[in-house]
C-alpha cells in the first residue's frame, strides 16, 4: 500500500562542508549555517576538502570522519585549488557527484556564474553572504531531501517487479536503486520528477517499508 | 540604574555614529543580529580575525613595495583581494573602499600611488580598530555592570556603597579603553 508520506526530516540536521581560505569567511559562515540549524565543517582549501571527503588518492581518506556531507560550500578564488576546479572534481566523482555544491564568490562575473552552473553547481552566491541567501539554500536543498536522517532511496522511474514483496493494490510500484555504502544521497523515492529539485517532497509517495 | 540606561544609550549612539561616517555598513548590522546568547562575543571574535589578517596583510604589502629589484604587484594584488573580501564579510566599508582605491594603482603597477593607498588603508584600519574596541568595551561594560549591580541588589539591600565602587572602576577601565563616560548626577 503506497502512503503519501512526510519526507521533511526535521529532527535531522544537514551536515554542510564549508570551503574559504579566509579565515574571517570561515567564521561567518559557520555561524550562518549553525543559526540555520546546520552541522558544519569547515575547511580552508579545495585539497582539504577533498581529503575530508576521502577523494584525496594520495592521502586516502585519512580526514573522514564517518559523517555524510549532505551540501558542500565553497569559496570561488581559493589559492591552488579554485572553487571551481573543485566543483568539477566532485561532478566528476561517481561516488560524490550527487552533493548540492554552492559557489561563493565577490565577483559578480556572468561568464564565471555561467561556467559554474554548467559544470553543475545548485546556486552561485554573491559575497557577503547573509542570512537569507543560506535560508534559501537550505529550503532548496531540504526540497531535495538531502538530510542527514533521511535513508531512503531513490525510485527508479522504470515498473519494477519484486517477487520476495508481497503484491500491493496500488498498481505502480516504487522500487530503489541500490545504492553504494558510501553514498551521499539519503533521499526519499518519489514517482514523479525525481529529477526536479522543485517537487515538493511532502507530495512523494512512498513505499509501505512496515 | 540610571547610569547602566546611560552608558547603553551612549553605546547606541556610538553605534549610529560608526555607520554615519561609513565606517561599518549594512553587512556589520547583520552580523549584529546573529549574536545571541550562544555567542554574545560574535563580532568581537570576527572583528579579531580581520584585525590579524590586515595587519599581516599590510606588512606583507608594505614589505613588497619596499623591494629594490622589482616590486611583485601580483603580490600585492592577491593582498589586496584578501583583504577586500574580508572587509566586506564584516562590513568594515571604508576599508573596503580604500582596497577599491588601491587596486587601480596596483593594475597600473604605480608604486608611488601604491604607497599612499597603503597610508590610506593603514589609516582606515587604525579607524576603524579604535572605534570597534571602543564599541566592544562600551558594550561589554554595560551588560558587565548591569549583571554586577542586579547581583549586588540581590545579595545586599544596602548596596549603594558596593555599587558605587564597582561603577568608579567600570568607568577607569572604559576611559583607558578609548570611551567616554556619561555624566552621573
Amino acid at each position: 500500500m503506497e502512503v503519501a508520506g512526510e519526507v521533511l526530516a526535521s529532527e535531522s540536521q544537514l551536515h554542510v562542508l564549508a570551503v574559504d581560505d579566509s579565515h574571517v569567511d570561515r567564521k561567518v559562515i559557520e555561524k550562518l549555517l549553525k543559526i540555520s540549524s546546520c552541522k558544519v565543517t569547515t575547511v580552508e582549501s579545495g585539497a582539504r576538502a577533498l581529503q575530508f571527503l576521502g577523494l584525496d588518492e594520495e592521502k586516502g581518506s585519512l580526514g573522514f570522519n564517518g559523517l555524510k556531507v549532505n551540501l558542500i560550500m565553497t569559496d570561488y578564488s581559493m589559492p591552488g585549488m579554485t572553487g571551481y576546479e573543485l566543483l568539477k572534481k566532485i561532478k566528476r566523482s561517481s561516488t560524490f557527484r550527487e552533493i548540492p555544491v554552492v559557489i561563493m564568490s565577490s565577483e559578480n562575473i556572468l561568464t564565471r556564474i555561467d561556467s559554474c552552473l554548467e559544470e553543475g553547481a545548485e546556486e552561485f552566491l554573491v559575497k557577503p553572504v547573509k542570512l537569507s541567501d543560506v535560508k534559501r539554500v537550505m529550503n532548496d536543498c531540504i526540497m531535495r531531501g538531502e538530510t542527514e536522517g533521511n535513508k531512503r532511496r531513490r525510485v527508479d522511474k522504470r515498473k519494477f517487479e519484486d517477487d520476495n514483496h508481497a503484491s500491493s493494490s496500488s498498481s505502480s510500484s516504487s522500487s530503489s536503486i541500490p545504492s553504494s555504502p558510501s553514498s551521499p544521497l539519503p533521499s526519499s523515492p518519489s514517482t514523479a520528477a525525481t529529477s526536479s529539485p522543485l517537487h515538493s517532497l511532502k507530495r512523494a509517495k512512498l513505499r509501505d517499508h512496515n | 540604574m540610571d547610569f547602566v540606561n546611560q552608558l547603553q544609550r551612549k553605546f547606541i549612539d556610538y553605534s549610529s555614529s560608526l555607520h554615519r561616517e561609513g565606517i561599518v555598513d549594512d553587512q556589520f548590522t547583520q552580523l549584529r543580529k546573529l549574536e545571541d546568547e550562544n555567542s554574545p562575543h560574535f563580532v568581537m571574535e570576527v572583528a579579531s580575525l580581520f584585525f590579524e589578517d590586515c595587519e599581516k596583510l599590510i606588512n606583507n604589502m608594505a614589505i613588497a613595495l619596499e623591494q629594490k629589484q622589482g616590486v611583485d604587484f601580483k603580490q600585492i594584488d592577491e593582498c589586496i583581494h584578501q583583504l577586500k573580501g574580508s572587509s566586506s564579510s564584516i562590513g568594515a566599508m571604508r576599508v573596503k573602499n580604500a582596497c577599491i582605491a588601491f587596486r587601480s594603482f596596483s593594475d597600473a603597477q604605480n608604486r608611488e600611488g601604491c604607497l599612499r593607498c597603503l597610508q590610506q588603508l593603514s589609516h582606515e584600519y587604525s579607524l576603524l580598530k579604535n572605534k570597534l574596541q571602543t564599541l566592544f568595551v562600551v558594550s561589554v561594560a554595560s551588560r558587565y555592570l548591569y549583571v554586577c549591580l542586579l547581583m549586588v541588589g540581590r545579595e545586599n539591600e544596602h548596596a549603594e556603597p558596593f555599587s558605587d565602587v564597582l561603577v568608579f572602576q567600570l568607568e577607569q577601565q572604559i576611559v583607558a579603553a578609548g570611551g567616554s563616560i556619561p555624566r552621573v548626577h
